[in-house]
């Protein structure tokens, strides 16, 4: 187990400074000139000039390239061209908020979708199981910007029980805080829950097949038992990685669900910087993203091991 | 001699210094309830929230250049002079000015007037503030500042500006950002790091700014016109849709929404809870002709008139303002808004005549259909104008192409000279010169048609050496005409701006320039 978890731990970093070689270039790819924007309406040559001068925009790109990772490596990710603040700054802002989203919806996905994969294996081909079916059809193709829009229409506008939009920190008052996160999370948790449905159906429907399971009902025990100590845990270790997987498509999908929520997190902010080619601040925020990802997919192993006894002495 | 150690004298030194203690407590007491008397009052002032469409960039005068970060500023950082309702300067830190030539611009400022961290505004700081915008790497106001050769300081109150040539429109500048002063004690202390932290003169003072989040504002009680502000606290909060911006709004979370599209314009107006202001904007929208800018070689379009005069002809503008913007916008074929005091109400507005337009394209003797590329920013709002004009300029021979993209892919395409036609606004300056100099006059740093008209420029250059208004329209009508001949821009529309409110929101006074002057502004009782 050391070991595997060793050699994962190692693959780490050449794959976080290959996804900052990869950001560094693709966004280069970009059309569009940074000091245009920067510049304004009013365009003075001499402007451009200075403003390519002090971004190091007229040096080679691996200079520029350089330049970036030394500070990145002394912990200075740069500077917003933008807006002037710090991206260490801006992340260590961010990161929370969109954490804190990802984290609720990862667990509204849960809540939902693992007890209606139970629920769709255990009573298959009944009402129940074709009415699981369809929530989770409803939840995968209902697009998440317009499922948040008429949350917003219905919850906020009509029954005035939540705010349309805006942010609260935990730390700040962790009810406002709920009560701004609960409907985005719902919104980016939905699609997830559906995808868990499928799968725990899925793997419960092969669990339940199993001699073990057979054995477990022969042995007189309950079914509930039967289903949720023996085909359950067997049935997780799957849809703990799909877990895992699906966490990486939450941080993607939080760029849509908090533009439509004006959720101030890394979503906005990504989508704030492509638009207005704020580099560094792209640069800053996809390398944390993947630092994140790659950080929870350890995270994931590390928990396969710990439900699957069978992987403790490899 | 050893009266130290007396008890009678220790208890008297003690209970000596347990009445100072009282004294100074009950001195420390007084001065902290005299000191926060002005913050209860601010206190029991509403607080106002404020949605925009889009994130403020650096809050800094010299550097920032959005649109949202100038309504941000104004009501926290002061310029020495501002627009009323019908667009006249009027002033602000400044108390009055003289034009001591053409050349010499003499101003006086207002007395007793500090900036947030207490230092005066005087004739040094306005020094500061505008050799800063000139010669701060980066500035955005170098341009507005160019005119400037000298600022001097007459005595504390009064500076002197002296120009490199005769130039009004320099005083229409200092009524925008490059007449906003910062504290040069703050500004030198902070370096870069002054728009974390601006330091300005104005009725509200920062506070802080969680980006993408929220900008917040609060009220100076020893402002100098701090009986008109009646809110404790400003939160200007970017929502980026228009649709949850309109529902934060209907809501209540926010009490003004800056930016409601045509679309909403009837749902504001039909809801008994909010109201709408809509009123004419200072820029225009149109479509920048490719006539040689930089290393380009134009087509037809670009280099014969009676091309352009066809595709303007073929043009129904207020048909397309009906059918996209609901009729929210004003049609316009020239480059000022009709209720600017530099609009000319003789000129023609030009009719759609789909015989003339044909007739012309003949004459110019290109083969029909005759193909356009149009460049066109990838909003609904624009791709729609440009379906429309598509559909109305193929029945006078034209056959569009829409070559669509974003915004800052847009402007590189613009500037290396990629396009043939390019549909693009232009938000529009408090003076004519503004809307026309940096985008038509030779060598111009936004000129993207790479117009070159020595008339064009002579009669530019004339126009603003002279302050008396009838003979600068003399010139500008000339130029109007000289544009509508040429049309090296065709313009479409004049934008309307749009700002939704609670209902309860009372006494905002519109203002061409789209700005939120807070001054008299309250929440009904």
């Amino acid at each position: 187990m050391r070991g595997h978890l060793g050699g994962r731990i190692a693959q780490v970093f050449p794959t976080l400074l290959l996804v900052s070689i990869m950001v560094f270039c693709l966004q280069q790819l970009m059309p569009g000139d940074p000091a245009l924007v920067l510049a304004g309406e009013e365009r003075d040559p001499e402007v451009l000039e200075q403003i390519r001068r002090e971004l190091k925009l007229d040096q080679p790109l691996v200079m520029q390239y350089l330049y970036w990772i030394t500070n990145v490596l002394q912990g200075d990710l740069g500077f917003s061209w933008r807006i002037r603040q710090p991206v260490t700054e801006l992340v260590a802002t961010k990161l929370p908020v969109t954490l804190q989203l990802a984290g609720m919806a990862f667990v509204i996905a849960v809540c939902i979708g693992v007890p209606m994969g139970v629920l769709s294996a255990v009573k298959k081909n009944t009402f129940w199981d074709y009415l699981a079916n369809g929530i989770g059809l409803a939840g995968l193709s209902t697009p998440n910007f317009w499922l948040g829009i008429m949350l917003i229409l219905l919850v906020s506008v009509h029954l005035g029980w939540l705010p349309p939009s805006g942010y609260v920190p935990l730390s700040e008052d962790w009810r406002q805080s709920l009560a701004t996160t609960i409907m985005p999370a719902f919104v980016l948790g939905n699609a997830i829950s559906a995808v868990l449905m499928r799968h725990t159906r899925s793997a419960m429907l092969t669990a339940l097949q199993q001699d073990y399971v057979r054995t477990a009902r022969a042995k007189g025990l309950p079914e509930w038992l039967v289903v949720t100590k023996h085909a359950l845990r067997n049935a997780l270790v799957p849809v703990v990685t799909l877990g895992a997987l699906e966490l990486g498509t939450l941080l993607s999908g939080a760029v849509l669900t908090e533009q439509v929520f004006s959720i101030p997190g890394f979503g906005k902010m990504i989508v704030d910087a492509v638009f207005n080619r704020d580099y560094p601040v792209v640069q800053g925020v996809v390398l944390v993203t993947a630092t994140v990802y790659v950080l929870l997919n350890l995270l994931a192993d590390v928990l396969y091991v710990m439900i699957n006894p069978r992987l403790r002495g490899a | 001699m050893t009266t130290a150690a007396s008890p009678f004298h220790s208890s008297t030194k003690a209970a000596a210094m347990t009445v100072r203690a009282s004294i100074t407590a009950t001195t420390l007491a007084l001065a902290a309830l005299i000191a926060a008397a002005p913050a209860t009052v601010a206190q029991e002032l509403p607080p106002l929230r404020v949605a925009f469409p889009e994130d403020a960039d650096a809050m800094d005068p010299t550097i920032g250049r959005a649109y949202v970060q100038r309504v941000a500023m104004l009501n926290m950082c002061d310029s020495l002079f501002t627009y009323n309702a019908r667009m006249e300067i009027v002033p602000r830190l400044a108390l009055s000015y003289e034009w001591a030539d053409p050349q010499t611009l003499v101003v006086k400022l207002r007395p007793n007037v500090s900036f947030h961290d207490g230092t005066p505004v005087d004739a040094a700081s306005v020094k500061y503030s505008i050799e800063r915008h000139a010669t701060y790497p980066g500035s955005a106001r170098r341009g507005d500042v160019s005119s400037v050769a000298a600022v001097e300081v007459v005595d504390p109150l009064t500076v002197r500006f002296r120009l490199k040539t005769p130039d009004v429109v320099f005083l229409s500048q200092l009524g925008v950002r490059a007449g906003v002063l910062v504290s040069p004690k703050a500004a030198e202390a902070a370096g870069k790091d002054f728009p974390l932290n601006p330091v300005c003169a104005g009725p509200y003072r920062w506070v802080e700014r969680v980006a993408q989040d929220r900008i917040v504002i609060e009220r100076v009680a020893n402002y100098w016109d701090a009986a008109n502000y009646h809110f404790s606290r400003i939160t200007f909060r970017p929502i980026a849709d228009s649709t949850v911006r309109l529902a934060n709004l209907r809501a209540g979370s926010v009490d003004v929404n800056m930016n409601v599209p045509p679309v909403d314009a009837d749902n504001v107006r039909k809801d008994a809870r909010l109201k709408l202001h809509t009123f004419d904007g200072l820029g225009y929208s149109g479509i920048t002709v490719n006539m040689g800018r930089g290393t380009s070689t134009p087509g037809p379009f670009g280099t014969d008139p009676r091309v352009r005069q066809a595709f303007d002809l073929a043009i129904d503008r207020e048909a397309l303002v009906n059918v996209v913007f609901a009729g929210v916008h004003a049609p316009n074929a020239y480059p000022v808004p009709p209720t600017s005091p530099f609009f000319d109400a003789t000129l023609p507005q030009p009719k759609r005549d789909v015989a003339r337009a044909r007739a012309l394209l003949a004459a110019a003797g290109v083969r029909t259909p005759f193909t356009l590329q149009l460049t066109v920013i990838n909003s609904a709002e624009q791709i729609q104008v440009a379906e429309v004009l598509q559909s109305m300029a193929a029945e006078a021979g034209f056959d569009i192409k829409l070559n669509t993209m974003e915004f800052v892919s847009s402007l590189d395409a613009a500037d290396k000279g990629n396009f043939t036609g390019y549909m693009v606004g232009w938000t529009g300056r408090p003076d004519v010169d503004g809307n026309l100099r940096d985008l038509l006059y030779t060598g111009g740093g936004t000129n993207y048609v790479g117009y070159k008209n020595v008339a064009f420029d002579a009669l530019l250059d004339q126009a603003r050496s002279t302050g008396d208004m009838a003979a600068r329209m003399v010139g500008y009508r000339k130029i109007y005409s000289l544009l509508r001949e040429d049309l090296p821009i065709i313009y479409l529309y004049s934008p309307r701006w749009s700002f939704g409110m609670a209902a309860k929101v009372e006494g905002f006074e519109p203002v061409a320039d789209g700005m939120l002057r807070l001054n008299g502004v309250k929440f009904a009782r």
